[in-house]
C-alpha cells in the first residue's frame, strides 16, 4: 500500500462541490482508495459522506493511500487544486481517464 | 363559521387572503419502519438504492439551477459506497433492509449534525434518500408531492424546501399543511406565489386524495365537500380579488395621504415579476438568496450582475423606481456554509445579520461595493439597509462604510429595526442614517422572546401583541420627529387591518409579498387618515393581540370587511 500526503487547496475545504468532484474521480479509478486527515482514521475516499465528515479545510494535510502509485499521484494533484474554481470540473474530468490508463 | 352535521371542517392558521375550491392532491409522508421490519433482502436493498439514485439523477438532468444541484447532491448520497456498505452490514447482521437503511442514515445524520454548519444542512438530503429508499422497499408511494394531473390543493404534513421548489406552480391552487408555521418557508413561498395557504391544520391528512375541499386562507379553514353556498362564496371572493387587482393607483388613504406600497423580493426573477405589478417599487430585496446553497461567497462581479438586473427592472419606471436592498441577513434560521459557525448555542441571538461584520468584514464591504457598481452601471439610486442593528454606533458604522464605497446621495442608507433596543432608541439611530425599516417578524421574536421557528408559540409571535405595537409606534414617532421615512417590511404589512394601524402611526411605506398588495391598497383607499389614526389609537389602547385586532376591525367599513373577508 502506497501513501502520499497532500495539502487541501480548495478555498472552502473538502465540502460540497470539491468533495463531490474528488469522490467522483476516486470512484472513476475503480481502485480502493482511503483518505485520512492529520492523524485521524482513514476512510473510503469514494464516499462523499465520509470525505465531507473529515472536515478538511483549506491548508489541512490529508493522507491518501492505495495500491496504485499513478492513481495516488493524480488524486493528490486533485486535492492540491482549488476545486471551487469555476473550471475545476474540467480538471477533475481529465484526472479520471488518465487513471483508467494506469489501472 | 358554524359547523353543523354537514361537511367536515379543519381549522388551521391562514396565510394570505385567497379562497379556492379544488381536489386534494396529497404529498405522501415519509414512511415509517414497520414493526416487523418489513420485507426484502440485501439484493432488494442494493436495487432500491440504485433505483433512487437513477431517478434523482434523471430529475437533476431535467431541472435547472439550485434545484438541479440539490437533486444531484441527493443522487450522489443515494450511491454513496459508505452508506450502502453500512446498510448492507446491518442486513448481514440480521436487520431488515428497511431497518438497516433507517439506522445507517441515522448514523450519518448524527455525524452531520454533530459537525454543524454546512453538514447539518445536508441532513435534509440524507432524510430524503432514506424516505425514497424506504418507500421502494415497502411498496409505498414515493414521498413528496405527486405529479399533478389537474389543478389541485396540495395537502401535506409539511413540505421541505426541496418539495416546495419542485411544485408545479401552475397546477397548485392552494397549499395546506398539518405542521409548519405562518412564518415558515412554505408560508413565505406560498405568499410569494400568491397562493392561499393554511398551515398547522390538525387532522387534515385524513382527507383522501381527490376529495373536493374549500380552502379559505383568510379564516384558516379547510372544508371537505363544500356545499354550493361555500363554492359561490369562493367564486365571489375570486371576483372581488380580480376587481381589486384592477386598482393600480399609488397607495393612499381616502383623503389622499400617501403610503407607498412596495414589494418584497428575493431574486432577479422576482424583481421582473414585481415590476409588472402596480407595486411602487421594492421595499425589501432579500439578498441572502444569492448566498444560500453555496460553499463560497459570490464574487464582486457575480453580485454586481444580479444587483444590476434587479435595479434595471425598476430603472426609470413610471409606477415607482424605489428599490431597497437589504445586505446579507445570514445566521439563525438562514445558515450559510461559509460563514455560519457551528455550535452556536443561541443562533438567533448570536453572530447574524450586520453582526457578521465582526468576523467577516470583507463580506459586507464586497456586497456594498457590488451594489455601488450596479447602481453606477444602471444609472439608479438604490436604498440600502443593514439587518439586525442594535445600537446607534452600529448604524453609524454601517452608514460610514456604505458612503465609503460610493453609496452616497442620491442613494439612501438606512437600517432595519428588528431588535427592541433599536426601536426604543430609534431617534439615535436615525441621526446617523436616512431611513429605517421595521422587520416585524424579528421584532416580535425578540420582543416576545419567542423563537420564530416554534410553530406552537405562534400566538406570542402575533404582531398585534401590544408590546410589539408600542415599539412600532415609538419608531414611527422618532421618524416623524426627525422628518425621515419609516417603512415596514415584515409580514404584518400584508395584513390589511394592520396596514390601517401602521398608516395611522405615521409609517410611510409598506412592503409585502406582491400577492398581498391589492387587499391592502383597497382597504387604505376606503378609509381616511383620521380613521387610520383612530385605528392606531384603538390598537395601542388594547391589552391583548386579539382585543387590538377586534377593536380595529370594528372601525372598518362593514361593506369592505365583507368583501375582503376580514
Amino acid at each position: 500500500m502506497s501513501q502520499r500526503t497532500a495539502v487541501v487547496a480548495s478555498l472552502q475545504g473538502l465540502h460540497a462541490r470539491p468533495a463531490a468532484l474528488f469522490t467522483q474521480a476516486v470512484a472513476a479509478t475503480g481502485v480502493p482508495v482511503t483518505i485520512a486527515k492529520g492523524d485521524g482514521a482513514p476512510v473510503d475516499a469514494a464516499s462523499t459522506l465520509l470525505v465531507m465528515t473529515l472536515g478538511a479545510r483549506l491548508g489541512d494535510e490529508v493522507t491518501l493511500a492505495c495500491e496504485d502509485e499513478g492513481v495516488l499521484e493524480d488524486l493528490a494533484r486533485l486535492i492540491e487544486t482549488d476545486l471551487d474554481a469555476p473550471d475545476a470540473g474540467a480538471a477533475a474530468g481529465t484526472a479520471a481517464p488518465a487513471q483508467e490508463a494506469t489501472s | 363559521m358554524t359547523v353543523d352535521a354537514g361537511p367536515t371542517t379543519f381549522q388551521g392558521v391562514g396565510v394570505g387572503r385567497g379562497m379556492v375550491v379544488g381536489p386534494v392532491a396529497k404529498a405522501h409522508p415519509s414512511p415509517a419502519v414497520p414493526s416487523d421490519g418489513g420485507p426484502g433482502d440485501a439484493e432488494a436493498l442494493r436495487a432500491a438504492f440504485a433505483a433512487v439514485a437513477a431517478t434523482l439523477q434523471e430529475r437533476a438532468g431535467a431541472a435547472e439551477g439550485a434545484i438541479a444541484e440539490v437533486l444531484a447532491a441527493t443522487a450522489q448520497i443515494a450511491q454513496d459506497p459508505a452508506l450502502l456498505a453500512d446498510a448492507e452490514q446491518r442486513v448481514a447482521a440480521g436487520e431488515s433492509p428497511a431497518q438497516a437503511v433507517d439506522r445507517a442514515v441515522d448514523r450519518f445524520a448524527e455525524m452531520f449534525r454533530a459537525a454543524g454548519g454546512y453538514l447539518a444542512e445536508r441532513v435534509t438530503d440524507l432524510r430524503s434518500v432514506r424516505d425514497r429508499v424506504l418507500a421502494l422497499l415497502l411498496g409505498l408511494p414515493e414521498p413528496g408531492v405527486p405529479a399533478l394531473e389537474v389543478p389541485s390543493v396540495v395537502v401535506a404534513e409539511d413540505l421541505s424546501p426541496a418539495d416546495t421548489a419542485a411544485l408545479e406552480v401552475d397546477k397548485v391552487l392552494a397549499i395546506v399543511t398539518e405542521h409548519g408555521g405562518p412564518t415558515g418557508h412554505t408560508a413565505i413561498i406560498a405568499g410569494q406565489l400568491g397562493l392561499p395557504c393554511v398551515v398547522r391544520t390538525t387532522g387534515v391528512m385524513e382527507v383522501e386524495a381527490g376529495r373536493e375541499v374549500a380552502v379559505d386562507a383568510a379564516t384558516g379553514t379547510v372544508v371537505v365537500d363544500p356545499a354550493e353556498e361555500l363554492r359561490a362564496q369562493a367564486r365571489e371572493r375570486a371576483r372581488v380579488q380580480e376587481e381589486l387587482e384592477g386598482d393600480t393607483a399609488p397607495g393612499s388613504t381616502a383623503d389622499g395621504h400617501a403610503v407607498a406600497l412596495l414589494a418584497n423580493i428575493g431574486t432577479a426573477a422576482d424583481a421582473g415579476r414585481a415590476a409588472a405589478t402596480p407595486a411602487e417599487g421594492v421595499g425589501l430585496f432579500r439578498t441572502e438568496v444569492l448566498f444560500l446553497e453555496r460553499s463560497s461567497a459570490p464574487t464582486l462581479e457575480e453580485q454586481t450582475a444580479v444587483y444590476a438586473e434587479v435595479l434595471g427592472a425598476f430603472a426609470g419606471r413610471g409606477g415607482g423606481d424605489k428599490v431597497v436592498v437589504r445586505t446579507l441577513d445570514a445566521g439563525a434560521d438562514k445558515p450559510l456554509a461559509f460563514v455560519t459557525q457551528p455550535g452556536e448555542e443561541n443562533p438567533a441571538l448570536g453572530v447574524r445579520g450586520y453582526r457578521l461584520v465582526r468576523r467577516e468584514p470583507e463580506l459586507l464591504r464586497t456586497q456594498l461595493a457590488a451594489l455601488a457598481q450596479a447602481a453606477k452601471d444602471t444609472g439608479t439610486s438604490p436604498w440600502v439597509m443593514a439587518p439586525m442593528i442594535a445600537t446607534a454606533q452600529e448604524a453609524a458604522d454601517f452608514a460610514a462604510l456604505a458612503h465609503e464605497v460610493g453609496l452616497t446621495e442620491p442613494c439612501k442608507v438606512g437600517v432595519m429595526v428588528e431588535v427592541p433596543s433599536a426601536a426604543l432608541r430609534a431617534a439615535d439611530l436615525l441621526r446617523h442614517v436616512d431611513f429605517v425599516s421595521l422587520g416585524t417578524n424579528d421584532l416580535a421574536q425578540y420582543t416576545m422572546a419567542t423563537d420564530r421557528l416554534r410553530g406552537s408559540l405562534a400566538d406570542l409571535l402575533d404582531p398585534w401583541q401590544p408590546a410589539v405595537l408600542d415599539l412600532v409606534a415609538a419608531t414611527a414617532r422618532a421618524g416623524a420627529e426627525l422628518g425621515k421615512p419609516v417603512g415596514v417590511c415584515g409580514e404584518s404589512a400584508a395584513d390589511p387591518l394592520m396596514a390601517l394601524v401602521l398608516a395611522g402611526l405615521g409609517i410611510t411605506s409598506l412592503s409585502m409579498s406582491p400577492g398581498a398588495l391589492p387587499a391592502v391598497r383597497h382597504l387604505l383607499r376606503r378609509h381616511d387618515l383620521d380613521t387610520c389614526r383612530a385605528a392606531a389609537d384603538a390598537a395601542l389602547a388594547a391589552t391583548s393581540a386579539s382585543e387590538a385586532r377586534e377593536a380595529v376591525r370594528a372601525l372598518v367599513d362593514p361593506a369592505v370587511r365583507d368583501a375582503l373577508a376580514l
